[in-house]
């Protein structure tokens, strides 16, 4: 019975189905079930199913988002219940997301934003045109494990150096991971500033963020 | 005699669509991020909210913009004679502009371009008849970036007749083109009055202004230096998936921007122009080689028509990363497109890699996709009356047309002639001349085509103002002394 519940929560992530999802993990709410279940046997199988579904040419962009945003309307009513019972969704790491200052596009970070936090990264996103400073003190405030750092353009892909020289000198580097990203980027720029990953795309920055935590 | 057309829109569908265009500037209004304008749009009547940014304008302001706005302007090359008219359905080409990479001839893979490279493609584009203007096209790596935008055109200036489109990364570096163009023409007044340069200003999709792209659209307004809108909705991302969806908001901001520079001067020209694209649900890119991307711009060339605007459009490209088959395919849909279209300037010849990459060798081999698509659009034409009664009575079943004085007349007029680029030879023609694919007949003819170009009558004088104007701008900002140009220049 259960499982058969588990089978609608996974379809609803699937369909990109927020208010269902939402539903669904109301249901379990009131039905007694023990809700990092209804997460990790319900929901996250929607999640890995669209991921596959994407690499195989099945599914695009849109599907993606939308599973995410279905994943996180059933966490969100989770939450609550969840805190209840005083049991925490193991995050696999904290993730602070910027695009960086001088930069406004930001469809690729919230993509990898929306992939992250669905397979179980607690993200942190800040937007678009952020100063390293905001940057830097975000990462300070949560304890982050990794910063993503987008940009478009060649002209503000040097602020991802920025960042990566002020975790230096603040003696953080070594704790925290940098993933660098965006069209400009190339493997030839992620060794020059000595990033510790970098993704072609969003479900690939999923895999590259648990590499670097050594999940 | 018809001059081929290709429209999307009936009539309804374009009056919706400007219909709606004017009410989403109502609501949900245009974020403006330039202080400037935000007072210019409220002196005029506008709501705005300068915490916010946003301003929202009444019909009845858009609708008097576009009273003032001029339905043409012709541009006029380096020796004061017009050469571009943006007019009607009338089409003009030059190559896409902003790249950052150059295909290198003898790898045919992306490297970083030196000044010597955009002398070369200046030098290139002066010599390619089908080509109407210079563009900026790509910033030299030489030189450092805070004057990536004016280096281009300095060295344009030297080295180039034909008007140029060109556009400015920042709000002082506007001022220093300015001065070279101003310094060229012989004043503000005299370029004012033959302009011989467009400034591109791009909105950010959905629905804002930038601090500096606005900034440059009021600059333009106050010099009289034609401005062309780059409205560049992504469809799927950052404006609505629907073709038409991506048209109205294209509409809307550009609409904005006509509002905004005919309040800073009634009657400055500018041009309905931009650069949308779907966006690839795949990849997450923005392909100018999509049919569909072509015909987002073909209906937004429609839309301006109808509003009496000149139009513009980025056509012509290709996604792909080396010059093969689909940037072959690519850029002659996309160029047909174009051209069928009307719009007055199709900015893109000799880019690939979407916006990012130039190459000489697919400048050339686009220069007969443009030759061919011009002689398209002069479609066919009656030379004699009767058309070919007479001959052909005169002529009878002998079949020696070649030999006609009537043939020797006019298979100029009638043939686009191609360059050895396109090969037409026989099979054994083709071995002979030593199986050379297009691309290697393209390297061969970008040499060929350099060793014929004419330097400029630009004088000594002048020479060393735009590089003292250069100069003094590199040294602002850090860099003590520019590349220097090749022997003997």
């Amino acid at each position: 019975m259960e499982n058969e519940l588990f089978q609608k929560m996974a379809q609803s992530v699937l369909d990109g189905d927020s208010d269902t999802a939402s539903a669904l993990a109301k249901e379990a709410v009131d039905a007694g079930i023990d809700p990092l279940d209804a997460i990790t046997k319900g929901f996250v199988t929607g999640v890995n199913k669209v991921g596959e579904s994407f690499a195989c040419g099945q599914a695009f962009l849109p599907e993606l988002v939308m599973a995410g945003e279905a994943m996180k309307a059933a966490v969100a009513t989770l939450e609550p219940e969840m805190q209840k019972r005083g049991i925490q969704r193991t995050m696999l790491g904290k993730v602070v997301l910027a695009t960086v200052e001088g930069d406004i596009h930001e469809i690729g970070k919230s993509l990898v934003g929306t992939m992250l936090s669905a397979s179980g990264f607690q993200v942190y996103d800040l937007g678009v045109d952020v100063p390293a400073a905001r940057i830097i003190a975000k990462v300070k405030e949560v304890d982050a494990d990794i910063v993503g750092l987008s940009a478009l353009l060649t002209t503000t892909m040097t602020k991802q150096k920025e960042v990566i020289d002020e975790l230096d000198k603040l003696g953080l580097r070594k704790k925290v991971k940098v993933m660098v990203g965006g069209a400009p980027v190339t493997r030839d720029w992620v060794q020059k500033i000595e990033a510790d990953g970098y993704s072609e795309d969003a479900i690939g920055a999923v895999a590259v963020a648990k590499q670097i935590l050594g999940l | 005699m018809i001059r081929p057309k290709v429209e999307l829109l009936d009539i309804d569908l374009v009056n919706q669509i400007i219909s709606e265009g004017i009410a989403i500037l109502e609501n949900p209004g245009i974020r403006v991020h330039n202080q400037e304008a935000l007072e210019i749009l409220a002196n005029a009547g506008a709501k705005v909210d300068f915490q916010a940014q946003v301003a929202w304008i009444p019909e009845k302001i858009t609708r008097q913009a576009l009273k003032t706005v001029p339905h043409e302007f012709t541009l006029f090359d380096l020796n004061g004679n017009p050469a571009v008219h943006y007019f009607g359905d009338k089409i003009h080409f030059d190559p896409g502009s902003g790249g950052l990479t150059i295909i290198d001839s003898q790898t045919e893979r992306p490297r970083l371009p030196l000044t010597n490279d955009l002398i070369k493609f200046v030098k290139l584009v002066e010599t390619l008849p089908q080509i109407d203007a210079q563009s900026t096209a790509f910033v030299c790596s030489d030189v450092t970036p805070e004057i990536g935008d004016l280096y281009r055109l300095y060295l344009a200036l030297i080295y180039m007749n034909k008007p140029i489109i060109t556009g400015a990364f920042r709000k002082d570096t506007w001022w220093t083109m300015k001065e070279m163009l101003s310094a060229v023409a012989g004043g503000d007044k005299a370029l004012a009055l033959r302009p011989t340069a467009v400034f591109d200003v791009c909105p950010s999709p959905p629905l804002l202004w930038s601090d500096t792209t606005c900034q440059n659209l009021i600059d333009c307004a106050r010099f009289s230096i034609p401005a062309q809108l780059i409205s560049m909705p992504l469809a799927g991302a950052t404006a609505p998936v629907t073709l038409a969806g991506a048209v109205v908001q294209h509409t809307a901001e550009s609409l904005s921007g006509v509002v905004i520079h005919q309040l800073v001067k009634e009657g400055a020209p500018i041009v309905w122009g931009g650069s949308p694209a779907i966006f690839d649900m795949r990849e997450g890119s923005t392909p100018m080689g999509a049919v569909e991307t072509w015909m987002i711009s073909s209906a937004y060339v429609q839309i301006g028509k109808a509003l009496g605007l000149p139009t513009h459009a980025y056509m012509g490209m290709s996604d792909t990363k080396i010059i093969d088959a689909q940037c072959g395919l690519e850029s002659m849909g996309s160029n047909f497109s174009a051209a069928l279209s009307g719009a007055n300037m199709i900015s893109g010849c000799g880019m690939l890699d979407f916006e990012s990459c130039l190459s000489y060798e697919k400048l050339v081999i686009d220069a007969e996709m443009i030759g061919m698509v011009k002689r398209f659009v002069k479609g066919i034409e009656v030379r004699d009356n009767p058309v070919a009664l007479s001959l052909m009575q005169k002529s009878g079943h002998k079949g020696e047309f070649l030999t006609l004085p009537h043939t020797r007349k006019w298979y100029r007029e009638e043939q686009y002639l191609p360059s050895e680029v396109i090969d037409r030879a026989s099979y054994e023609g083709w071995k002979s001349r030593g199986e050379k694919s297009t691309f290697e007949r393209a390297r061969d003819r970008v040499e060929k085509l350099i060793t014929g170009y004419q330097p400029t009558k630009i004088t000594e004088e002048l020479r060393q103002e735009l590089r003292a104007i250069t100069l003094r701008a590199a040294q602002s900002f850090g860099m003590q002394s520019l590349p220097p140009l090749p022997q003997g220049e």
